[in-house]
């Protein structure tokens, strides 16, 4: 199988929340592949589909409300959207991990974090108990934490320090893929640049894939090597991170560069994107962009344009590359 | 922590003092005399006044008050004025089947109702979480003694399985702590749905998930160690209701507790053991919270560094 090649491919991922409200539709037609030790940011707006489309690799999905409609997710050439729960559970917390937005509620409140890390190791490692509690404080020392806090409670830890304990956790059994889902956006500033020093390095050691989820550019910079716009549930441009950066094709990429505030610009230079990102229970039909688009033409309010590779593994879903 | 235990051991004192207080003022104001009941309408009038000294009667409320609080230190709470025999006396023999009915039903309460609120919960509107909830509504709006004496009539009189009465052998206990305990049990069960509703929504049950963990586990770990924290706090004052429950039970299967003993000494305003018995519910109340508070603080790291 040529899937096989990469640590990840997801082909035409498609995922539904079915509400009361109405059908929202978070994930639309995602496609995305991330190969053996690389590592990729995910961009995009609050409520563009990252989380979801994340969940939805774990198959943790909440159903209801949501459900993946169609689409096939392949991790190391195997579809996982076939696998049964048991075998999902073999993966999750062993070769696929995932690290959450908010420390503050992701860590049990009544566990040790040492317990909440030999958990992990418990599930998918065979050895005795004791020895795994040993592990959850080498692991903690790995994230920088000191064995003698070991026994203490989430709520005894800073912010900084209980995303700490999350990365233990997503890292406990050294997986091959890393989920991180904006792992430092709930984080003061001074705390979020050594969490994403830790996680560099960390993911070196391991030599894991990662899939960081995130709405800061300059976490992309610092980190990935590739980069995945999303917009309304799918990726608009998908391209080496030195070569979107230098060559942003997809006009909402471009609006999105131009919308950073930059210390050798003054703010009456910036342009932010006109408009608001649609409700996904109510996308505009055609490319969801068109309706903030400069360049819009009107055959883009009427199909949902392809992906089309310009070249250098840059591809643009967005009919003005069609050649 | 043992700080602790002991300092709320030490606010026993002025809990019971006040109690007592309270009922002490109620029998106090309540007409009718004691003497004149005890002896009888007919009774001469000097026999009645001896009497009326003989248990300071016509003191003054606050010596009265100040010398039963400082009897009962001593352990000693009068004489029942119907029988002459000390209170604690009867207390003690008619008490352990009050304690052990009141415990049933808490069993009962906590064994049955938080399970099935998790079930309840973890199939959130499935045909079994409806049925609960009407179970659990009609549960909690029957009267007691109703309840007591329709299970009296089907399970004693029409098949003849259980005894209708008494307290002694097991099977004579099982009708009384249903009696007691389904009211309550259907409390605890719609107060572990909610709590457990609330939890199961929580980021650190999707990253229990995301170890890979098995959705039992999930649930019956995890979710239910914080699902139960709320909970506790009302098992506590579910123990009140059942204490308060065990009075009308026990009257209903003539079950031989300080319940009904004081039902009978307030028709014959027998002060003295209705005093005492008050005192043994409220002590038994707060012990069993106690214990809650302890089991809250175990459960709860959060509370225990709180309690210093
Ligand atoms: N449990 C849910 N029920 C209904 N809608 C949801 C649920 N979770 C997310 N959504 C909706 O799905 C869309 C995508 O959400 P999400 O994946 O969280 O985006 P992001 O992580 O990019 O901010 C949003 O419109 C959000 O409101
Ligand atoms: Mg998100």
């Amino acid at each position: 199988m040529t899937e096989s090649n990469n640590m990840l491919e997801i082909k035409g991922l498609t995922i539904h929340y079915v509400t009361d409200d109405g059908v929202v539709r978070a994930v639309n037609d995602l496609n995305i592949a991330i190969g053996r030790g690389e590592s990729i940011g995910l961009v995009g707006e609050t409520g563009a589909g990252k989380t979801t489309t994340a969940l939805g690799i774990l198959k943790l999905v909440p159903n209801p409300p949501g459900k993946i409609i169609d689409g096939e997710i392949f991790l190391d050439g195997e579809d996982i959207i076939k696998k049964s729960e048991p075998e999902m559970r073999k993966i999750r917390g062993n070769k696929v991990s995932m690290i959450f937005q908010d420390p503050m509620t992701s860590l049990n409140p009544v566990m040790t974090v040492r317990d909440q890390i030999a958990e992990v190791i418990l599930l998918h490692e065979k050895m005795p108990a004791a020895k795994a509690l040993e592990k959850a404080e080498e692991m903690l020392m790995k994230v920088g934490i000191m064995p003698d806090r070991a026994k203490d409670y989430p709520h005894q830890f800073s912010g900084g320090m209980r995303q700490r304990v999350v990365i233990a956790i997503a890292l406990a059994c050294s997986p091959e893929l890393l989920i991180a889902d904006e792992p430092t956006t709930a984080l003061d500033v001074t705390i979020q640049a050594q969490v994403l020093e830790l996680m560099k390095n960390l993911k070196e050691e391991f030599n894991t894939s990662m899939i960081m989820i995130t709405h800061d550019l300059g976490i992309v910079a610092e980190i990935c090597d590739k980069v995945a716009v999303m917009y309304a549930g799918s990726v608009v441009e998908y391209a080496d991170k030195l070569e979107l950066f230098k060559n942003p094709k997809h006009p909402y990429t471009i609006g999105l560069f131009n919308s950073i505030p930059d210390i050798g610009n003054d703010v009456e230079s910036l342009k932010p994107i006109k408009g608001l990102m649609p409700d996904p229970m109510n996308l505009p039909t055609g490319c969801p962009f068109h309706p903030r688009c400069d360049k819009a033409k009107p055959e883009c309010s009427e199909k949902i344009p392809a992906g089309y590779d310009i070249g250098n593994n840059h591809i643009v879903k967005c009919i003005l590359f069609n050649q | 922590m043992h700080k602790y235990i002991l300092k709320r051991l030490l606010m026993l004192i002025p809990v019971l003092i006040g109690v007592t207080f309270i009922i002490f003022t109620l029998s106090y104001i309540t007409p009718g005399c004691p003497a004149t009941m005890t002896l009888g309408e007919t009774a001469p009038a000097e026999a009645i006044e001896a009497l009326r000294q003989e248990w300071g009667l016509d003191d003054p409320f606050i010596i009265r008050f100040v010398r039963y609080v400082a009897d009962a230190a001593r352990l000693n709470l009068g004489e029942t004025y119907a029988t002459r025999r000390p209170v604690m006396e009867e207390i003690l023999t008619r008490f352990p089947a009050t304690l052990q009915l009141a415990v049933m039903g808490l069993f009962i309460s906590v064994l049955l109702g938080i399970p099935l609120g998790v079930i309840s919960a973890t199939k959130q509107y499935s045909l079994f979480d409806n049925l609960a909830t009407i179970f659990g509504l009609i549960f909690v709006s029957i009267p007691n003694f109703w309840l007591g004496m329709m299970l009296v009539v089907f399970f004693s009189v029409n098949l003849g399985w259980l005894p209708p009465s008494g307290f002694e052998t097991p099977a004579q206990w099982i009708l009384p702590a249903f009696t007691l305990g389904t009211g309550q049990m259907a409390v605890v069960m719609r107060m572990s749905r909610s709590s457990m509703l609330e939890v199961i929504r929580q980021d650190y049950i999707r990253t229990a998930r995301a170890k890979g963990q098995k959705e039992s586990v999930v649930v019956w770990n995890h979710a239910l160690r914080n699902a139960l924290i709320p909970v506790v706090t009302a098992v506590g004052l579910t123990f009140g209701f059942l204490l308060g429950g065990a009075v009308l039970t026990e009257t209903i299967f003539s079950i031989n507790g300080i319940g009904r003993f004081m039902v009978q000494s307030i028709n014959s305003r027998d002060n003295p053991v209705i005093n005492g018995g008050v005192l043994f519910l409220a002590l038994s109340f707060s012990v069993v919270n106690l214990g809650v508070d302890i089991l809250y603080a175990y459960l709860d790291p959060r509370i225990k560094s709180q309690y210093k």
